[in-house]
């Protein structure tokens, strides 16, 4: 193991989130309060409460999702990118290192960053709505599991990436729907029939329940099956990742 | 130092970058790789360091095969390429630090600095790559490729550029280098530069290696040499009685040039003046010229068009 390359890229992509501290911290973390003040107080007042939790705090799990999603995939496949972009990855290619290694930086950097980020946010949700975390340690299983997977799905759209607009693309068009419409405002149970059984299909829905059942015991589905959906995203995310070292797309000629 | 054996490289598109290279570069020698544009120099570099994967054929470097034994090989290595790749809002010394601990060795910054230090670098350590000048930048490049303490390193096109008091240091660098055990290879555009620092020189063009030789006999066995006479009086014509030397009327009929190979015992010079005092021919001044390296390389890339 090149430990001493794996605490360089971590250090590297580490230090870029203190250069940019505004846009990696401070900019999500006042637009998820934006979302706790403006959709807690305007649909608060209307649904007081979903499954016996007040609809403030029932929205903040899914809110943290929303957060640590988006950065995950942001901070790997812009760390990714952006050698490829400048011409510096010739370094990473021509080092000693293995793609373990490198993932272990690239992607190790990238959850910390996100999971740090959703902890943030977390504290900062407790000055706006009352909230108790039933399980802190399915919470932050949660957590950690997800800001991996999804870190590892941003290192995936990095390498794909050939210009900005497409690092863009999938956090604006498809994870940004998906959370809102995987349950984070709403319980599913609310919805008419067939929209219940169009949700069935969003992968997100089964993250942000089983994140809110680690905090209220309140889930639309069971446990393990959200503890399923995680691990076969994590799963997929791993094979397109080795497939990519050994073909070498998009990174070696 | 470095074995190449039978490297192929076709790329994607169908296009042969590398034919059949052979080569091998002995430790610490400075290994000059000459050809025009598009002949397959960067791509052999690429393949030595991983950045490229041969498409056959076998690459070792200090006996150990450079896919089967990366983690060893690619530690030999530096390598600076031909662009100038830079994280724009890194400093100077987060960067090069960056690039060692990334070859897999452990934080040393006293040897970062004697780095700095030797490449004029230090008082910039705190600045911005974004802030330099391009050649402070190049000079960035070749303290990233060292950070690690190479045993060989890869030099595309280091010069490129750069102004002519930077250039000179450079070669002044290469050279301590190479003293200090470390190979070189390095491409250039200026043949002046292979002419002035390589020990051997090899000639790459449509991704075939066409010579590989030590300089100085490729110079010796390839130069010819020209005696050249300032005449007091012009000539309309070459004179009968040497028109079998090998000569040539110039500037209005007031320098005669003799072509001669310099390697052959019996150069002809001797006769050649003798007969010229037989038939009258004074001249003022009298002096040689050899041929420099860029003629060399030119007529051998002509000579395989």
């Amino acid at each position: 193991m090149n430990r001493y390359a794996v605490a360089a890229i971590y250090k590297f992509e580490m230090a870029r989130t203190k250069r940019t501290i505004f846009q990696s911290i401070i900019s999500p973390v006042i637009s998820t309060s934006l979302y706790f003040v403006v959709f807690g107080s305007a649909i608060g007042s209307r649904i007081t409460e979903i499954g016996g939790v007040s609809y403030g705090a029932f929205i903040v799990p899914g809110l943290i999702m929303l957060s640590l999603l988006t950065q995950s995939i942001s901070n790997a496949s812009f760390g990714i990118y952006f050698p490829k972009f400048t011409g510096t990855i010739y370094e990473l290619l021509s080092a000693p290192v293995s793609s373990f290694e490198v993932l272990l930086g690239y992607v190790g950097a990238a959850a910390t960053k996100s999971t740090l980020l959703a902890l943030i946010i977390l504290a900062t949700a407790h000055f706006f709505v009352p909230l108790e975390i039933a399980h802190p340690f399915w919470m932050l299983f949660f957590l950690v599991m997800t800001a991996i997977t999804f870190s590892l799905f941003g290192f995936i759209i990095g390498i794909w990436a050939d210009n900005f607009e497409k690092l863009q693309v999938i956090p604006l068009i498809i994870i940004t729907p998906l959370v809102f419409l995987g349950g984070t405002f709403y319980s599913v149970s609310m919805l008419p029939p067939f929209w219940q059984t169009v949700t069935q299909f969003n992968p997100v829905f089964y993250l942000i329940s089983g994140f809110r059942w680690s905090f209220y015991e309140v889930a639309e589905v069971s446990l393990m099956t959200s503890l399923g959906v995680m691990g076969g995203f994590l799963a997929l995310c791993l094979l397109a990742v080795t497939w990519i070292f050994k073909s070498g797309y998009q990174i070696r000629q | 130092m470095i074995q190449i054996t039978d490297v192929n490289k076709v790329y994607a598109s169908g296009f042969q970058a590398l034919n059949n290279i052979n080569l091998s570069i002995k430790p610490a020698e400075i290994f000059a790789l000459l050809g025009p544009n598009g002949a397959g120099k960067t791509t052999l570099i690429s393949a030595i360091c991983g950045i490229v994967d041969a498409t056959s054929g076998q690459i070792t470097v200090d006996g150990k095969d450079i896919v089967t034994d990366y983690r060893h090989t690619r530690k030999l290595i530096g390598l600076v390429p031909q662009e100038l790749t830079t994280d724009a809002f890194e400093t100077v010394w987060t960067t090069v630090s960056f690039s060692r601990g990334l070859f897999g060795k452990k934080p040393n910054p006293a040897f970062i600095e004697k780095t700095l230090k030797s490449l004029s670098l230090w008082d910039k350590k705190d600045n911005r790559l974004m802030e330099l000048s391009g050649g402070m930048k190049r000079r960035v490049m070749i303290a990233k490729a060292l950070s690690h303490e190479p045993e060989v390193l890869f030099l595309d096109e280091p010069t490129a550029g750069v102004d002519v008091e930077l250039r000179k240091d450079m070669w002044q660098l290469v050279r301590q280098l190479r003293d200090n055990g470390v190979t070189i290879i390095l491409t250039t555009h200026y043949i002046e530069e292979a002419e002035e620092i390589a020990d051997r020189i090899g000639v790459i063009k449509n991704g075939q290696l066409i010579l590989v030789e030590d300089k100085i006999a490729l110079m010796n066995q390839l130069g010819t040499k020209q005696l050249i006479l300032d005449l007091k009086e012009p000539l309309t014509e070459i004179p009968a009685n040497i028109a079998d030397f090998n000569l040539q009327l110039k500037n209005n009929g007031l320098q005669l040039i003799y072509s001669y190979d310099a390697t052959e015992e019996h150069t002809g010079i001797s006769v050649l003046l003798q007969h010229l005092s037989v038939a009258g021919i004074a001249f003022k001044d009298i002096k040689t010229d050899q041929s420099s390296l860029e003629d060399i390389f030119v007529s051998l890339v002509k000579e395989t068009t």
